[in-house]
């Protein structure tokens, strides 16, 4: 508890603070001088980074979803062995999230296996490329997190009663009209839920914007890390990260009043 | 009565089921495990690539990866540290990793036990807090936790790095435990003090081991999430250099094989201990549902 005050809770205030700082660029000695210049500033800036960086999580989470569920449902309602599939999903995270991406960038590159292969069989363009589009970027994010969403889901699905679907079945509902109307609408917490774990980390990320993409795919996290990291821009920077994660804090909060918190709570 | 019931033919079962239902379930029934089976593939696709182009000759005077397969060998494996920096990197992701796991599963451990056992002022607020700590995005975490660090004047390290993995660490091992801890039947410790043990007899005999099973998923969710942690590390790092970290920057250079091998090695220690979880789960099968979904 007390860890977590000290080494979250204060920082997230120091770096509110910081955004209202000035600094010296040579010394990256920081003043407080409630300079809220930096606000209005970088958002005029960065606006359509952020758009763009809650756009490409958006569709990559929609897709992950769509991918994920029919999985997901297969394994909760056919699958034998339930625990080793679910162990299928998590074996990504065996393998390091940089290597992954790094073998994406290899396998999708201009010259790269999958591209060479479609090319030859003329399937594609000679011309054609995936690298620093938006669609690598986006299909980046979504295999990435692609766990995420389907554990949530999986919860949710696992938990229906099964007595619910043969009640169902019972009153002469067809197959499709049980899966539509029982068991679609029983899952909705599991969706919401791994739309929430999918979506963040996801309109966060910047690895994925970094190695697969390009200079106009560029999301909200590269640009932070950069004016951090690269720029010593700190003032901006924590400007930037409040607008991102005050602009998260009420996604979620809406999302919770939606929803009720504690649902969510439920799948993390 | 009886004679007309004879007359008419009285319909089976198996006739008043919908007749459509029965044929179209014969192709419909393959389209999902064969889906499923298509998903699994591409799971896997950049893990059997890291695998199998381990093994991938390079003839260039510096070994890169790429897509083209120049024929097997092991070169690779036996010159694993051949790379400057890379066992280094490699190395100190796994002692950080394996620190941050242990002392998140302490703090992590001892604050479910208080959140569980205990109605203090400031609960919901933990509550809230922990799920804030896993929700926020974790540039937030590491842009703050940065920020944090220049104003104190902290130089960054491996210190710096350890607080930054137990910080993102806790909540989830706390969590794990929790849902442990939610099935355990308070009437085992009366017990044990009925039976003359003291309170720090009873914890050592009868509540660890009880929520061991918790703790070691909490720990193993922990050290993966650890070893592979990329973003938090990026910004708390400064000059020492993780595994991740070292492989991003290395990426527009181009990377050398090694990089494949030790990824290898990885993943095996990671299959062998999630197989190892599996076994001790199917043997402490009185687990209370709940202990799995949490590991997400």
């Amino acid at each position: 508890m007390l860890w977590l005050v000290l080494f979250f809770l204060i920082p997230l205030v120091t770096m509110l603070s910081l955004s209202i700082q000035t600094c010296n660029s040579f010394t990256f000695a920081c003043k407080l001088t409630w300079h809220f210049a930096e606000f209005p500033n970088v958002i005029s800036q960065y606006a359509q980074t952020y758009v763009r960086s809650f756009v490409y999580a958006g569709i990559a989470t929609i897709g992950a979803l769509l991918v994920a569920f029919p999985v997901t449902y297969w394994i909760a309602f056919r699958a034998k062995r339930k625990n080793f599939f679910l162990l299928m999903l998590l074996v990504p995270f065996f393998v390091s999230f940089v290597i992954r991406t790094t073998a994406w960038y290899t396998l999708l590159a201009d010259n790269g296996a999958i591209l060479t292969a479609l090319k030859n069989a003329h399937i594609v363009p000679e011309s054609f490329h995936v690298l620093a589009t938006p669609l690598a970027v986006i299909s980046g994010l979504a295999y990435n997190y692609l766990p995420f969403t389907a554990l949530p889901l999986y919860v949710a699905l696992e938990r229906i009663d099964r007595r619910v679907l043969e009640a169902s079945g019972d009153l002469y509902s067809t197959r499709r009209a049980t899966f539509a109307r029982v068991v679609l609408p029983l899952s909705v917490p599991g969706i919401f839920a791994a739309f929430l774990l999918t979506f963040v980390p996801a309109a966060g990320d910047y690895v994925n914007a970094q190695i697969l993409g390009g200079t106009n795919t560029v999301m909200i996290g590269s640009v932070i890390q950069k004016k951090f990291l690269e720029a010593g821009d700190y003032p901006g920077a924590s400007a930037l990260s409040t607008v991102f994660l005050v602009l998260m804090l009420l996604g979620i909060a809406l999302y919770a009043k939606f929803l009720g918190s504690r649902t969510i709570e439920e799948y993390v | 009565m009886s004679t007309l019931a004879q007359e008419v033919p009285v319909p089976s079962a198996k006739e008043l089921a919908p007749v459509p239902r029965e044929q179209r379930r014969r192709w419909t029934y393959f389209v999902l495990p064969v889906y499923s089976a298509g998903f699994f593939l591409y799971l896997l696709i950049p893990i059997a690539f890291m695998i199998i182009y381990s093994f991938n000759q390079s003839h260039s005077a510096l070994p890169q990866v790429t897509s083209k397969w120049q024929g097997f060998t092991t070169q690779w494996y036996r010159e694993w540290n051949g790379i400057p920096g890379l066992g280094n990197a490699f190395f100190l992701s796994i002692e950080l990793a394996l620190l941050a796991t242990l002392v998140s599963a302490v703090l992590g451990t001892l604050l479910a036990l208080a959140l569980v056992r205990y109605r203090f002022r400031g609960r919901g607020a933990t509550e809230q807090l922990m799920f804030a700590n896993i929700a926020a995005p974790e540039i937030v975490l590491g842009a703050s936790l940065l920020g944090f660090y220049i104003t104190l004047n902290l130089d960054r390290g491996l210190t710096t790095l350890l607080i930054a993995h137990v910080m993102f660490c806790v909540a989830y091992v706390t969590i794990t435990v929790r849902a442990r801890l939610s099935g355990f039947d308070p009437m085992l410790e009366q017990a044990a003090q009925d039976l003359g043990a003291t309170p720090w007899v009873t914890f050592w005999k009868i509540t660890l081991p009880l929520i061991f099973p918790g703790i070691l998923a909490g720990a193993l969710l922990a050290f993966s999430l650890s070893i592979d942690d990329f973003v938090t590390s990026n910004f708390v790092a400064g000059q020492t250099v993780t595994f991740p970290l070292w492989v991003y920057g290395a990426v527009k250079v181009g990377i050398p094989p090694q990089v494949f091998v030790l990824g290898t090695a990885i993943f095996m220690g990671g299959v062998v201990l999630a197989v190892m979880a599996l076994v001790f789960q199917g043997r402490a099968k009185k687990a209370p549902p709940g202990e799995d979904e949490d590991e997400a």
